[in-house]
């Protein structure tokens, strides 16, 4: 992670050499004091442009990663991922209205300064709405009845979604940049504004990792060992889609992040949800940081959608992974 | 004292009534086997018991109601092994074993180093300790209900409930798995209830039979009391033989 971290900040539109990179990184712990041989404007790069974004990408990836690998304990289902519940949906729906009926002014990025409060809504809404949904099809909401109702809902606002930038073709070059997932951002506003939600997120379904694996054995014999299932489960859920949603309302709909990353975490270091979890935040960082730089070097001086570059090296990887699983277990 | 006392017990299940009045007393130490047809409702009875369906009536352990227990405090007194129970995709017998110590791990926390020894002395018990790295799903028939039982038994709850511990084993394994019971039974002065369709196989193992039939106790004492060619006969619908055993009445079917 700390190669990936000190490469996504060197490398760039103006290529910095990684040793000065690390010392100049190293600078910022208090105390630290090394000579790194950089200017003023490779260290404003460095500590203004790269390092924040490389922070971002860091707490993006990590929230996806731990999200995904919630999202799939709880439902005990290796193919769920952060959108499932129609986080994405909800969050692509809310900043396309916002941009279609409320123009606000626009922002550097090309979106009104309210995105990430639209989408953190929009977000919000559908996982609600996904749990009443759920709730028809009886009491208990068992997983299943939870997926189809996020699939139903999905469908939903995707159709209202498609309403409403049909209804303003001229913002439809905004909404699109943004659904394919963004980084793109100066300062560290983007960062401060997910880090509170991040933390409790991640707090929350790091405190409940055992359980997941309590879960593992069935709603019944779990609660045969003193679990309350739909509880747990509930709180997991809540706290995996606020993490989610509010990653989306600042970088935009990343896709596979967080399925790829927990399932190759499961293949290197085994099935339990308390080493999975970890592990998934930490690897989901590290592969964020990666793509981004991979989609700011590779058509330099322009820049790939962060979404595109994890889409296209997370479909064939987890082709891959999926072979190897079967072939594991045969 | 009464391990486990049963009175009045209602439970409706989808509209329908499974068990109708039903009332049992098992005494602490003792092995006590729920016989009878399909859907008397044995399965629902051991359900109830630990803690898992909503009924009319009551159900105390060791003297407490189990309506004044917590989920926690009653999985520490009662540990059950499913009929069959989930098998959780790429789970390891150490992990799946270790699963049994929940009730004694506080929400947040973890588990802690008696909590470990506890599930290697379960595992050396059961001589499962060279598949502890294992994978559960890789695990025989055999080696698999073996590992359900060190669950259960991780739990070190006194009141041990089994619904059809056997039904997917070899007469070899069923022996295996039955001896080893009434061993730790002894070992660790555990109370069983279990489940069972093989007649003589539930006669030998137990203290005493309750045998079961839509939805209410029909007759309860002795195993030479219960397996009687009448009751039998006019339960099961079935023609049988009963003969006298070393360990118990051996129950043989014949053709009509």
């Amino acid at each position: 992670m700390i190669v990936a971290v000190v490469a996504g900040v060197a490398f760039g539109a103006a290529a910095l050499p990684p040793g000065s990179v690390a010392a100049e990184l190293a600078n910022l712990i208090p105390g630290v004091h090394l000579h790194s041989g950089l200017d003023e404007r490779q260290i404003a790069i460095v500590t203004q442009l790269r390092l924040p974004r490389v922070v971002l990408a860091l707490l993006v990836g990590a929230m996806l990663g731990l999200a995904g690998g919630a999202y799939q304990g709880v439902f005990r289902n290796p193919l769920a991922d952060p959108h499932l519940l129609g986080v994405a949906a909800g969050a692509g729906l809310g900043v396309s209205a916002l941009v279609a009926f409320g123009r606000g002014p626009a922002s550097l990025s090309g979106l009104p300064p309210g995105a990430p409060v639209a989408a953190f809504v929009g977000a919000l809404v559908a996982v609600t709405m996904t749990y009443l949904l759920g709730g028809l099809g009886g009491r208990d909401r068992s997983p299943a009845t939870l997926i189809l109702a996020g699939v139903a809902v999905s469908a939903f606002l995707a159709a209202g979604q498609t309403y409403v930038m049909q209804r303003n073709v001229d913002d439809l070059r905004e909404i699109y940049s943004w659904l394919l997932g963004r980084l793109a951002t100066a300062g560290w506003h983007d960062t401060l504004l997910l880090l509170p939600y991040a933390t409790v997120s991640a707090t929350a379904i790091l405190l409940l990792r055992r359980e997941l694996d309590v879960l593992s054995v069935g709603d019944e014999e779990a609660a045969g060992l003193g679990l309350h299932p739909q509880r747990s489960r509930y709180i997991l859920l809540g706290a995996a889609s606020l993490g989610t949603a509010a990653a989306v309302s600042v970088s935009g709909l990343i896709g596979f992040v967080g399925l790829v990353v927990p399932h190759t975490v499961r293949l290197l270091a085994g099935y339990s949800y308390r080493v999975i979890l970890p592990l998934s935040m930490l690897y989901g960082g590290a592969f964020l940081v990666l793509a981004d730089l991979a989609g700011r070097v590779l058509a330099s001086p322009a820049e790939i959608p962060i979404g595109v570059v994890t889409a296209f090296c997370g479909a064939p990887f987890f082709a891959v992974v999926l072979r190897t699983t079967s072939r594991m277990s045969s | 004292m009464s391990a486990l006392s049963v009175d009045a017990l209602h439970i409706a299940l989808g509209g329908a009534e499974v068990l109708a009045g039903v009332s049992l007393d098992v005494d602490a130490g003792e092995w006590v086997t729920v016989i009878g047809p399909n859907g008397a409702g044995k399965s629902t009875l051991l359900r109830a018991v630990g803690g898992r369906l909503a009924h009319r009536g009551s159900i105390s352990l060791f003297g407490t109601s189990s309506a004044a227990l917590s989920r926690r405090a009653l999985a520490r007194m009662v540990a059950s092994v499913a009929q069959s129970p989930v098998v959780p995709p790429g789970m390891v017998v150490s992990d799946y074993v270790l699963l049994g110590r929940t009730p004694h791990i506080s929400t947040l926390g973890r588990e802690s180093a008696h909590d470990q020894a506890v599930v290697s002395s379960v595992l050396e018990r059961l001589e499962l300790t060279p598949f502890a790295g294992r994978t559960l799903s890789t695990l025989s028939g055999g080696e698999r209900q073996r590992a359900f039982l060190a669950r259960a038994l991780a739990q070190e709850a006194p009141l041990l409930l089994l619904d059809e511990p056997t039904s997917a084993l070899d007469i070899g394994h069923q022996q295996d798995v039955l001896e080893l019971v009434d061993e730790l039974r002894r070992d660790r002065r555990l109370t069983v209830l279990a489940t069972m369709h093989d007649l003589s196989v539930a006669g030998e193992y137990a203290d005493r039979l309750v045998l079961m039939a839509a939805g209410q106790v029909v007759a309860a004492g002795a195993p030479r009391e219960v397996l009687t060619e009448e009751l039998l006969g006019s339960l099961y619908g079935a023609r049988v033989r009963v003969v006298d055993g070393e360990h118990g009445p051996i129950v043989v079917p014949v053709r009509r």
